[in-house]
């Protein structure tokens, strides 16, 4: 299917946003959303992604 | 020193990790200043966050981390959600940007986000301007550290209105307030001590400077020197002249 990996689209396999993540080689500390709504961790395994969804996969970074 | 959510702070530093020349450098001026807290964010994962959480762990410092460029409630309460599972902490240094140029805080959205997270059991530290109405309102929603601005982020600035933050300190006695954004040198950051602040949070001043390891530590002597000066129960300033030498016996020679 069709979504959107942030912000640049791909053509996946996956079928939950677990699987997603490891398709796409995320590993370590990461946050996810989809379509704007935070994702636990937790729940990654039992959310199915849809055609046209948006993820986000986020990981710390230097802040002020 | 005042507790931020019940936690002691080793020094009254809390030091931004962006902008440096080097990771390296990062850490030698974290190290130099002594900063118990370092501030953090999240991005889109492009493979260099795992490397930079490791040596952010290593520092061994308290991790804030914050919703920088969030400019609607919404995106700031999902950027703390993630936050919060990322870093593992409930603190949140609450960015709601409503000016571009100056970074400016949205007050309004900032006090609506600080309640939404509160009730969530986030321990908010809103990132605000100097206005004691929006500070009560960010107490009333549940907020018990106030970071009033010194001068737009990353402006160097200093103390823009020394007027408000006095107001503020004496206002709000006994929260811990924090200046966050707008110091460039040691005596802006002593400045804001002597004021009677409970802690200076800095970044561009540090990162930027040509040595930042040595800024690092002019930066932590300034704010020891400023928080010493306000123990001390500093002189009032006077308009006149008041000799410091004896005046009387001194020998009559003209």
């Amino acid at each position: 299917m069709k979504i959107v990996l942030n912000g640049a689209p791909r053509e996946v396999c996956a079928q939950t946003l677990s699987e997603l993540l490891e398709e796409c080689g995320f590993s370590g500390r990461v946050a996810t959303a989809v379509n704007e709504v935070f994702v636990a961790s937790s729940l990654r395994i039992s959310h199915r992604l849809a055609d046209g969804d948006r993820v986000e996969v986020v990981a710390p970074m230097q802040g002020g | 020193m005042k507790t931020f959510y019940g936690t002691r702070l080793p020094n009254p530093l809390m030091l931004g990790t962006a902008q440096y020349p080097s990771p390296a450098i990062l850490e030698r001026a974290f190290r130099e200043s002594g900063a118990g807290v370092a501030t953090v964010s999240l991005r889109r994962e492009s493979g260099a966050g795992q490397t930079f959480w490791q040596m952010i762990r290593e520092l061994g410092v308290l991790i804030l981390p914050n919703t920088a460029g969030c400019h609607t409630v919404k995106e700031a309460v999902t950027t703390a959600h993630m936050a919060r599972e990322v870093f593992e902490t409930p603190w949140i240094k609450l960015e709601l940007i409503g000016h571009t140029d100056s970074l400016q805080p949205d007050v309004f959205q900032l006090v609506e986000a600080a309640r939404i997270l509160t009730e969530d059991g986030f321990q908010v530290f809103p990132y605000t301007t100097d206005d004691l109405i929006v500070g009560e309102r960010l107490l009333e929603a549940g907020c018990e550290v106030l970071m009033p601005w010194g001068a737009p982020i990353g402006s160097g600035r200093g103390l823009n209105n020394e007027y408000a933050l006095r107001a503020m300190r004496a206002e709000f006695t006994d929260v811990p307030l924090v200046i966050d954004a707008g110091i460039g040198l040691p005596s802006h950051a002593a400045h804001a001590m002597e004021l009677g602040y409970d802690a200076v949070l800095l970044n561009t001043a540090v990162a930027r400077a040509g040595d930042p390891q040595m800024m690092a530590r002019a930066m932590a002597r300034g704010i020891e020197a400023g928080m010493l000066a306000h123990q001390a129960d500093p002189i009032e300033p006077r308009d006149m002249a008041e000799p410091s030498t004896p005046v009387i016996g001194k020998a009559f020679l003209s």
